[in-house]
């Protein structure tokens, strides 16, 4: 991943160029649409589907309250199946730990099993930055990588582009990579994949160190789990001689048994299949087979200070599906590079303002990326409520409040910039307050509605840029009532 | 039973017929409906834009102007899903703000009789054919709070098809958000905008003259969209369509 996400600018002027971009509309509109449909189809096939979700979320509300205990429950199991582990606190830290350990095997290059993890704390530019290279081995992440792009969706990363780019990345940036697309390369599915296979085998056969993220961390046996489509995972996992996993600390289930709720929840949210074709699993280390280092990076990078945060909590249950991100109407048509994280979409827009705070301009719009409509709430494997979470940071973002930052309590101040909408709201909740005044700026703005203006200044020219305004009717309501029913009711 | 109309504060000042479509209808039904007049807004708006506790007064103020009725009956399935999901939630987080049970006791009694009112109609009053008329192609759009919040479900497809000369054709995507959102509408005006103009592109395709829903709030948006793009068909409230017979046709 050679772009980053610093500088972004706020969600809606980013939002506005890819509304504006008919490829893009187009390319994400026939994506979301396909996996939505399958999805429902995939859910529909368990009558026990609601039981599942509700298993899910308790399953993990449970590991979260006692995350302490698991954690270290964990680390004893790893490290008694013969792995290491280490202790990130931040970003800079994970990254400078897997820097060290790539470096001790002598190495220079490593290659990826596509993790979200190693991409919210930016590792492949950090590792770079030491003079390792990191090759993404994943389709869609390599599509990325090659094309200096950046990711736009949680499972597919290259959801923004169609075939013709990807074609066109491979035509033109294999070659430096390693081996090049062949010559007469098509845009068809199957030859897309075989170029693609070509070019990561000699990878594959090649590297001595492999990083993996994870789905899933058993700590009663010290067991990792990831969940994948393509087998490059397995070939990442299986084949180097030294495993560095860097895993978010919320990725933990207490046991085997837990794991069954999500291996069937996972992949119908996410692929819409019933089982995904390749589930890895790994016990720290064995010297009959595959590699003979294995060194787990517990990261927690904002996670513990979200979990001191009573309702934003719940965005720490998200098992990385997407099924939110498919249903969006939102995300459907801003794309995920507009929400300026790793984590597009809805659970993006919950989980960034709260693992990097609200200080900076696109972090403190993000809750606002969002109509509350709901459909996320519906399709969440593990019934994370995003609408009462964004509705939460947006009472953070305008009125500040009690929240935790790197361990601290501290008491936020109110974001800059809603000065005019907070008077706006307590004078509209003063109004509502004295139904004698409403009425009387009810009254003024029906009497005086010829005088009205077809659009409107200021920032209700937001409004009547693309929508006309309702025509004012010549009286409210409640004097229509007055008059024909003598203020029956009246109080 | 004593049943108040709540009517919201846009309806009132925006859509009156809405709210004489509720009482004429309930009429009909042999429902006397009273309005009582300390009525303002739910606090819907602010709630969702971050402003709870300026929606707290709003919340108490709406618990006592209604708290002598059996029933509360509001033609918006937004506004009916802040008294009946979010007023709840807002007693328990000032609870657990440590301001006492004061706000959850306030409005506990009213959040179980307040009823969006295709619920009031199928539930309550236990009617389907509600002997309207109204001779037009109609499509349906189910607001999201209604359909995901409450849960209205197939109540007001129901009492569509069992209005006479009524001819109800398929939405494509009707599950899909109008984009409206409150103050969404204007923090995010770009997209709301491509959500409004596919959700008229879509109704539009049903080749129906009329976008019936059952919240306002969203026909606002989508109507002001379908001018702005001059598409051929208007939004009209459910409300109105009940309300339509032959004797006082709606439009």
């Amino acid at each position: 991943m050679s772009g980053t996400f610093v500088g972004m600018p706020a969600f809606p002027e980013a939002a506005r160029t890819a509304v504006d971009d008919p490829t893009l509309r187009g390319n994400l509109r026939h994506a979301t649409h396909t996996i939505r449909a399958k999805r429902a189809s995939a859910v529909a096939e368990l009558a026990d589907w609601a039981e599942l979700r509700e298993a899910g979320r308790r399953i993990k509300d449970h590991t979260l309250r006692h995350l302490d205990r698991f954690l270290e429950q964990l680390e004893a199991s790893v490290t008694a199946a013969g792995g290491t582990v280490h202790w990130a606190e931040d970003a800079e830290e994970a990254n400078r730990i897997v820097a060290a350990l790539v470096k001790e095997t002598g190495e220079s290059e490593v290659v990826k099993v596509k993790s979200m993890a190693t991409q919210e704390i930016g590792l492949n530019e950090a590792l770079q930055a030491e003079g390792i290279r990191a090759y993404e081995t994943d389709l869609a992440e390599l599509i990325v990588q090659l094309g200096k792009d950046r990711p736009s969706h949680i499972l597919v990363p290259a959801i923004h582009r169609n075939r013709g780019e990807i074609r066109d990345i491979f035509t033109h940036e294999m070659a430096a990579w390693g081996r090049p697309a062949p010559e007469d390369l098509t845009d068809t599915p199957a030859d897309l994949a075989e170029a693609a296979r070509l070019h990561l085998r000699e990878k594959f056969l090649r590297a001595k160190v492999g990083i993996s993220g994870a789905n899933f961390m058993v700590a009663e046996t010290g067991t990792l789990v990831v969940v994948e489509s393509e087998g490059n995972g397995r070939m990442c996992l299986t084949l180097p001689q030294t495993l560095i996993s860097v895993v978010g600390i919320e990725k933990i289930v207490p046991t085997w048994r837990d794991l069954e709720v999500f291996l069937q929840t996972l992949p119908r949210s996410s692929t819409a299949e019933r089982m995904n074709p390749y589930t890895s699993m790994w016990t720290g280390t064995s010297d009959e087979d595959g590699p003979r280092a294995f060194h787990l990076v517990l990261l927690d990078n904002g996670r513990t200070d979200t979990l001191a945060d009573q309702i934003g909590r719940q965005a720490l249950r998200c098992i990385r599906c997407s099924a939110c991100l498919n249903v969006c109407p939102v995300y459907e048509r801003a794309g995920g590079h507009a929400y300026g994280s790793v984590y597009p979409g809805p659970i993006g827009a919950i989980l960034t303002p709260q693992l990097r705070g609200t200080a900076s301009e696109i972090d403190a719009s993000l809750p606002y990326a969002s109509s509350l409509c709901g459909a996320c709430y519906e399709v969440c494997p593990v019934a994370i409520d995003i609408p009462e979470v964004l509705v939460h940071l947006r009472e953070r973002i305008v009125q500040g409040g009690p929240a935790v930052r790197h361990g601290n309590k501290v008491v936020l101040r109110p974001a800059r910039g809603h000065a005019a909408e907070r008077a706006a709201m307590r004078a509209a909740a003063w109004a509502f307050g004295h139904p004698g005044a409403l009425r009387t700026g009810q009254r003024l703005a029906a009497r005086s509605r010829r005088l009205h203006p077809r659009t409107l200044p200021g920032p209700g020219r937001a409004w009547s840029a693309t929508r006309d305004l309702p025509a004012m009717p010549a009286e409210p309501f409640r004097d229509w009532w007055q008059r024909t029913h003598g203020g029956k009711d009246a109080k | 039973m004593r049943v108040a109309l709540f009517l919201t504060c846009v309806n009132d000042t925006l859509y009156p017929e809405t709210g004489k479509a509720v009482v004429k209808l309930l009429a009909r039904l042999g429902v006397e409906v009273g309005f009582p007049m300390g009525q303002t807004c739910c606090g819907q708006a602010h709630y969702n834009t971050g402003y709870r506790h300026e929606a707290e007064p709003l919340a108490r103020r709406f618990a006592e102007v209604f708290g002598e009725y059996e029933a509360v009956v509001t033609p918006s399935g937004s506004c009916a899903a802040m008294v009946r999901e979010l007023y709840p939630r807002m007693g328990e987080r000032a609870r657990a703000e440590g301001r006492g049970d004061s706000l959850a006791r306030t409005v506990a009694p009213v959040v179980p009789r307040t009823y969006e009112l295709t619920e009031f109609l199928v539930d309550v009053l236990g009617v389907i054919d509600v002997g309207a008329w109204y001779p037009h192609t109609v499509t349906y759009h189910p607001t999201c709070h209604g359909l995901r919040s409450l849960g209205l479900g197939e109540r007001p497809r129901r009492l569509l098809e069992a209005v006479r000369g009524l001819d109800l054709v398929e939405l494509p995507g009707a599950q899909e958000c109008c984009g409206f959102g409150g103050t969404f509408a204007v923090k995010n005006a770009a997209v709301s905008a491509a959500m409004g103009a596919d959700k008229v592109r879509n109704a539009e395709s049903t080749g129906a003259e009329v976008l019936c829903a059952a919240d306002n709030s969203c026909l606002m948006h989508i109507g002001g969209t379908m001018t702005r793009l001059k598409a051929g068909m208007r939004p009209v409230h459910l409300a109105e369509i009940l309300a339509s017979t032959e004797e006082d046709p709606a439009r």
